[in-house]
């Protein structure tokens, strides 16, 4: 059985219920960072951790803490991003509605750490009732001495707020966020500078994803060796992989990452194998923006090793034989799965969800879907295939926030690894039509 | 007449105040939620020239708001809205079934309101429940693991909660 630190006791009756959480041990992290530790002790452990980000980027949390401007008489802020919308991605959302508490606790450790007096939640606001039970926690934790002046007497102040988003994926990217945040429309910035220096409403911020923020509360725990300790080389810790698609048993996992993609899929501690008896043939490991790998490169390498669910695994060979570890979210095609069609409703994501400030995404992201559809729907021609090819290579790096990037990858990716059920697309225009791909080549033989 | 109450205005000032002094434009996207709630399920330029009053800004950055998030509707809609998910992961587990279903049943395409007024169609891009799929939001909250009987089921819960509060 893995080792859980975030969702050990996600599971326990009421743990929503701040008296619940604290009989559970909860807060313990606070009182050890308030009265034993100064605020750069807190980072210092965050850094040894090895803990990286974990909404998408992997960027190591200290090191992106270290970076906070000081400057006297200039608040500070952590905001939290809880905008959770990458498609495959329900990680947060899983932790934030079963055990809130964590959430809120990790925040004002974090929050201490950087010198921050007020810190923001913001929270897609499709996630409406988790707004509630997310403000029900913070009424608690105020109610008890966790929030507010003077906590626990060390003299440290902090509010907590909650701020909903509407609608739009974009606002997961950080400076977007903060824009979004100041009331404003989601319009990534340009960088530098960066949030660090000149951030919420100009002052130093740091931007966290809730997982990560979560992670901090086992850390100040159990020290940042403790957590280094957990998984192999810099992928350190545990990750919660939100898996969906043709699986047997969809749902949030809590991993340490020292397990391969084969056992994640098929042992019955996570997926449970390939749903209604059918084959694997795809799988898009880190949400919608990575690139998907045919079931032979999913679960080895190309120089043939057992791929391991790491950051670095998931990576090896690059975009030609690999992928990402992304934002957790595992998404599992099975050999009935048309990639054709499933690339053209992340196409029509990508534009849907496209601020608009950079021509190559905007129009690329909406040219792109349009010939998709037309390839889908047996109207394409094999040109169209060279076409989508160069259309994504030329947004890709070209555009001020990486959503051009996320928008090139799947599509590169798809026609890579799957060019030839692209082709078949173009010369059976009557399969098409009747949705027969008939398509069972990628599936692997490996378990059953 | 487009006005919050004042238990309404309360909870606007209670938004305000999350935001240092100054700074309650941040404000705008919480309290368009309130207004949409509270006038009719969409947002209207009266409504949106009165969320601005409120916030002592210009109308124009509320409007360049309101109209860059998805959730805020900008034309009448139904009681109730359908809020379907078809991205990836949903599509994997049939969403376009219960789009196509959604129609026969209603006979509203996505964008859509039945002609009483009740129920609008609008398919939304991923909402963060792959693992539940299909899926759609109804007002505050998801409807998951879709099948068509659970769509009979809704539209019947509607159809008797509407009758229940006439």
């Amino acid at each position: 059985m893995a080792k859980k630190l975030l969702l050990e006791k996600a599971h326990i009756e009421n743990i929503r219920l701040y008296d619940v959480y604290r009989r559970e041990g909860g807060y313990r992290s606070v009182e050890k960072a308030l009265k034993k530790m100064t605020p750069d002790e807190v980072t210092e452990e965050v850094k040894k951790s090895g803990l990286r980000g974990r909404g998408g980027a992997g960027f190591p949390t200290g090191l992106k803490w270290s970076f906070l401007a000081k400057p006297e008489g200039v608040p500070r802020y952590l905001v939290v991003n809880a905008d959770e919308s990458e498609p495959g991605t329900f990680k947060d959302r899983y932790l934030m509605e079963f055990i809130p508490h964590l959430l809120i606790e990790g925040m004002i450790c974090s929050s201490f750490a950087l010198g921050a007096n007020r810190s923001y939640i913001y929270i897609r606001g499709e996630y409406a009732w988790i707004v509630d039970i997310l403000e029900q926690a913070i009424t608690e934790a105020k109610n008890n001495g966790w929030l507010g002046k003077n906590i626990l007497g060390s003299g440290y102040d902090l509010e907590i707020f909650v701020h909903p988003g509407a609608g739009a994926y974009i606002c997961g990217e950080e400076t977007a966020l903060l824009e979004s945040l100041e009331g404003k429309r989601g319009n990534p910035r340009i960088k530098p500078p960066f949030p660090a220096v000149k951030g919420l409403w100009d002052c130093p911020t740091v931007v966290n994803n809730v997982e990560t923020i979560a992670a901090v509360v086992p850390i100040v725990n159990d020290s940042g060796d403790a957590y280094a300790k957990i998984g192999i080389g810099k992928s350190t810790g545990t990750k919660l992989i939100s898996a969906c698609g043709n699986i047997n048993k969809p749902g949030v996992f809590e991993i340490d990452m020292t397990i391969s993609v084969e056992e994640f899929i098929y042992s019955d501690e996570y997926c449970g194998g390939i749903a209604n008896g059918r084959k694997l043939k795809a799988c898009i490991p880190g949400g919608s923006s990575v690139p998907i790998l045919p079931a032979n490169l999913l679960l080895k390498t190309a120089k043939g090793e057992q791929r391991m669910m790491t950051y670095e695994s998931l990576s090896d060979g690059g975009f030609q034989t690999g992928s990402m570890m992304g934002s957790g979210g595992f998404i599992v095609l099975d050999d009935r799965q048309c990639v054709v069609r499933h690339t053209y409703t992340l196409a029509r994501f990508y534009r849907h969800e496209s601020c608009g400030q950079c021509s190559p995404c905007r129009e690329g992201t909406g040219w792109m879907e349009r010939i998709l559809l037309n390839i889908e729907n047996g109207k394409g021609k094999m040109k169209d295939i060279d076409l989508l090819w160069d259309i994504q290579g030329k947004i890709e790096g070209n555009t001020i926030c990486p959503l051009g990037d996320a928008a090139a990858w799947p599509v590169a990716a798809a026609i890579r690894h799957f060019r030839d059920e692209f082709e078949w697309h173009v010369t059976n225009p009557e399969d098409c039509l009747k949705r027969n791909y008939g398509l069972a080549n990628y599936a692997d033989a490996l378990p059953a | 007449m487009i006005r919050f109450s004042d238990d309404k205005l309360n909870e606007v000032k209670q938004i305000i105040a999350r935001y240092p002094d100054g700074k309650q434009k941040s404000a705008i996207l919480p309290v368009l939620h309130l207004a949409q709630t509270e006038f009719g399920g969409w947002l209207s330029t009266e409504t949106m020239d009165y969320v601005a009053s409120v916030l002592q800004l210009e109308p124009i950055e509320v409007y360049e708001v309101a109209t860059f998030y998805s959730m805020y509707n900008l034309k009448p809609v139904g009681k109730y809205i359908f809020e379907v998910c078809q991205t990836g992961p949903c599509m994997l587990n049939g969403s376009d079934e219960i789009i196509q279903y959604i129609y026969d049943k209603l006979k509203i395409r996505p964008g859509e309101t039945t002609e009483d007024g009740m129920f609008t169609l609008k398919t939304v891009e991923c909402l963060g429940a792959c693992g539940y799929a299909p899926m759609m939001q109804m007002g505050k909250n998801y409807r998951e693991h879709l099948t068509k009987e659970k769509i009979d089921h809704i539209i019947q819960e509607c159809q008797q909660n509407l009758a229940a509060k006439n």
